[in-house]
């Protein structure tokens, strides 16, 4: 079975990850953008597994799961925060946040 | 016992500590045992190292004890040690047995002050700064206890800080003494620069060597420190901070403005003698600020209405006095004048006070009058104070202290005729005023009526002082009754003795005589102009040319409108005109500086979430650019 090059898995981590990044930067619903962020967290996710196999190490995957948990905390935090906004604000617009600069 | 010498500062700080920590929530009782008793326990540790002194003394009649050392830089490494020979341990005594009495006497005067536990902990503090000053082996521990002494006279002039005229007066103690602390400063880089050394002792032997007497150096460092003397001892021309010292409670005014700090220039010029000898021209300097001091002081002393500003002018008076013993070589006569005064103006102050008190606070010695019969012990002691300060003959210890002085300001080697005219003079009006103050407060019809009886806390330091004004000169009685004098020897292993010129030496008994006469006769002649001729007194005041006299000595011979006119009012303008100068330009370009990158800081502060990730992954992307290309 032939393997797939490294080069062709970082380049769609690398993709994956821009797309998460311009998604972030140019979403105003707030639950797109913490989506947007998970897809940047998955492209990470990628590159470590992808580098793993290369170097045929398992710290890749050790990686990853780490990732995951991080993600799974990191979601928990993000929603309940979405629904704070959402609660004050009643709307899930990122940029309506923006009366509370100080 | 020796071994116990660090206790004798340090208790007074542990005092210190103590109340500054938890005074606020210490009843009275526990504040003034605590305040007391630290000074007490202070002075018994003093006893038995005195006892031990006198029995068995160290060699060289020296002990020196090093705590720990402070620094060390290279060849310089001043400690935390002390140095008791005769001198200090003359000095530690008045401090702790008068700062005791004193401190017994504030727990029932300062009783209804909210400021009770403040009051003690600055006192403590002030008695451990003093006996550090004193004590200390090396001039920097000695500066160290100089500024304290400095801190705490300001911090207690200013105790009754809610008067802005008290605030004014602590700072101008402060300002004026700053300038002599300037000069001393100066004085010490200059023998630590030339002498490489700041041990007292080591300095002294260092610059016999290293100076031939009277060249320019020993010269300047000496003129340097008897800035700081001068500064310290209210001596002319820095003396116009005293008078308004008194805005501090009247056991401050005993303990700091006669009885302890104020002598501190007497001790450091008598501690560092061996300079002052190497230099004979600034000796003679020392002896003509004393004389000048002491005729000033007392002129304004015979004009002043307020019971404190008299003493207070008698006080830059007598150490007057003590300058020109020093500055004829007399140097244990200065010293024994110095404990001498101690005893009989802590004794005035504290008498005073309890006139005050009982009068809820009167200054004014014309509303007085009369308080012969209304307070007996008080004015018994007070008696015997006014008694000593005017060194009325024989039944006084400051006869004999004073006396001293006088008789060596023309006999000995550096002495001369002038000096001990100005001597004379001046006991005449030592005596003038202050039995003007003693007829005008106790004598003539009662135009008060005292409140407050003094209690047992007041009276009783003001009997033992009473005492020791009356008997203390019996330890140094002079030639003609018997020449004892026992303190003269023992402060000789310490300080060297008076050079008496032989060809005067026999004139000793007549000028005693002399100086008896004068004493006695201005206590009459007050008494003729207070008591039985007031309508003429008030004639003579009332004239013009009388008046202006008054008012010239009343305001301290104008020295404080010259300094108004010299160096305060051009300041003020120059301070004004020079409002924006080219060197502001400096600090408000600064200014302008932060403000606009403040704005441009501010305006990036947007609240969009999406500018601030923006702003992370360009940041990201320069820093992982940075590691890749560069």
């Amino acid at each position: 079975m032939a393997s797939v090059p490294v080069s062709h898995g970082l380049i769609l981590a690398g993709v994956l990850f821009m797309l998460g990044l311009s998604g972030v930067l140019v979403r105003r619903n707030i639950i797109f953008i913490l989506f947007c962020i998970e897809i940047m967290l998955n492209a990470a996710g990628l590159a470590f597994i992808v580098a793993g196999s290369r170097w045929e190490s398992a710290d890749g995957q050790v990686m990853f799961i780490f990732i995951l948990c991080m993600a799974a905390a990191e979601v928990s935090v993000g929603l309940a925060l979405v629904l704070q906004l959402y609660r004050s604000m009643r709307t899930l617009d990122a940029d309506a946040a923006s009366v509370m600069r100080g | 016992m020796f071994e116990l010498l660090w206790l004798i500062p340090a208790l007074p700080f542990a005092g210190f500590v103590v109340l500054a920590l938890v005074g606020g929530r210490l009843s009275r009782p526990a504040a003034a045992v605590v305040g007391a008793g630290s000074v007490g326990l202070s002075a018994v540790v003093m006893v038995l190292v005195a006892i031990e002194f006198l029995g068995t003394p160290p060699p060289h009649h020296v002990y020196a004890q090093t705590i720990w050392i402070w620094l060390s830089v290279g060849s310089f490494s001043p400690a935390i040690a002390f140095y008791l020979d005769a001198l200090s341990l003359v000095m530690i005594f008045v401090i702790t047995f008068v700062g005791f009495l004193i401190h017994l006497y504030s727990t029932e005067f300062m009783i209804d002050d909210e400021g009770y536990s403040r009051f003690f902990a600055y006192m403590n503090l002030f008695v451990g700064s003093m006996l550090t000053l004193v004590l200390a082996d090396n001039l920097l521990l000695l500066y160290l206890g100089w500024e304290g002494v400095g801190l705490c006279s300001y911090l207690l002039i200013g105790f009754w800080y809610t008067e802005p005229a008290n605030g004014h007066a602590a700072r101008k103690a402060f300002v004026v003494t700053r300038v002599g602390d300037a000069a001393m400063a100066v004085g010490l880089y200059l023998l630590f620069t030339r002498l490489d050394t700041l041990q007292i002792q080591d300095l002294m032997t260092r610059a016999v060597q290293a100076w031939p007497a009277g060249s320019a150096l020993p010269m300047a460092a000496a003129l340097l420190l008897l800035g700081g003397a001068v500064g310290k001892s209210a001596q002319l021309p820095l003396q116009t901070w005293l008078p308004d010292a008194m805005a501090g409670p009247t056991p401050v005014s005993a303990l700091i403005h006669a009885a302890t700090m104020v002598t501190a220039g007497v001790y450091l010029i008598a501690r560092t003698h061996v300079l002052f000898t190497l230099a004979p021209a600034v000796m003679t300097i020392v002896a003509i600020v004393g004389a000048a001091t002491l005729l000033l002081a007392g002129f304004s002393g015979l004009t002043q209405w307020d019971i404190k500003r008299v003493l207070a002018y008698s006080t830059i008076s007598q150490i007057g006095y003590m300058f020109m013993a020093l500055g004829v070589g007399a140097w244990t006569a200065g010293i024994f004048h110095f404990m001498i005064h101690a005893f009989f103006k802590a004794l005035l102050f504290l008498g005073a006070g309890s006139i005050i008190i009982a009068l809820d606070h009167e200054h004014n010695m014309f509303k007085m009058g009369g308080l012969r019969r209304q307070l007996p012990i008080t004015f018994w002691t007070f008696l015997a104070g006014a008694g000593a300060l005017s060194a009325v003959p024989l039944i006084t210890s400051g006869f004999y202290s004073k006396d001293l002085i006088i008789w060596q300001s023309y006999a000995s080697a550096q002495g001369s005729i002038w000096l001990w005219v100005a001597g004379l003079v001046g006991a005449l009006l030592t005596s003038m005023y202050t039995f003007r103050m003693v007829f005008i407060t106790f004598f003539g019809p009662p135009n008060a009526q005292a409140n407050h009886r003094p209690g047992m806390r007041i009276n009783l330091p003001l009997v033992v002082l009473a005492v020791l004004s009356l008997a203390a000169g019996f330890i140094n009685l002079p030639d003609i009754l018997g020449n004892l004098p026992f303190f003269s020897d023992f402060l000789h292993s310490a300080l060297p003795a008076a050079s008496i010129l032989p060809a005067k030496a026999g004139y000793e008994g007549l000028f005693a005589v002399i100086s008896g006469v004068v004493s006695v006769s201005g206590i009459f002649i007050i008494y003729l102009f207070t008591m039985r001729y007031r309508r003429l007194t008030g004639n003579l005041v009332n004239s013009s040319f009388g008046r202006m006299l008054h008012r010239f000595w009343f305001a301290g011979w104008g020295f404080d409108w010259l300094y108004d006119r010299l160096l305060l009012r051009p300041y003020v303008w120059l301070a004004r005109i020079d409002k924006d100068d080219v060197v502001d330009l400096f600090f408000d370009g600064t200014a302008w500086c932060n403000r606009m990158g403040y704005r441009a800081l501010s305006f990036s502060q947007s609240g969009y979430i999406r500018w601030y990730a923006a702003g992370m992954a360009i940041g990201a992307a320069v820093f992982i650019g940075m590691v890749v290309f560069l």
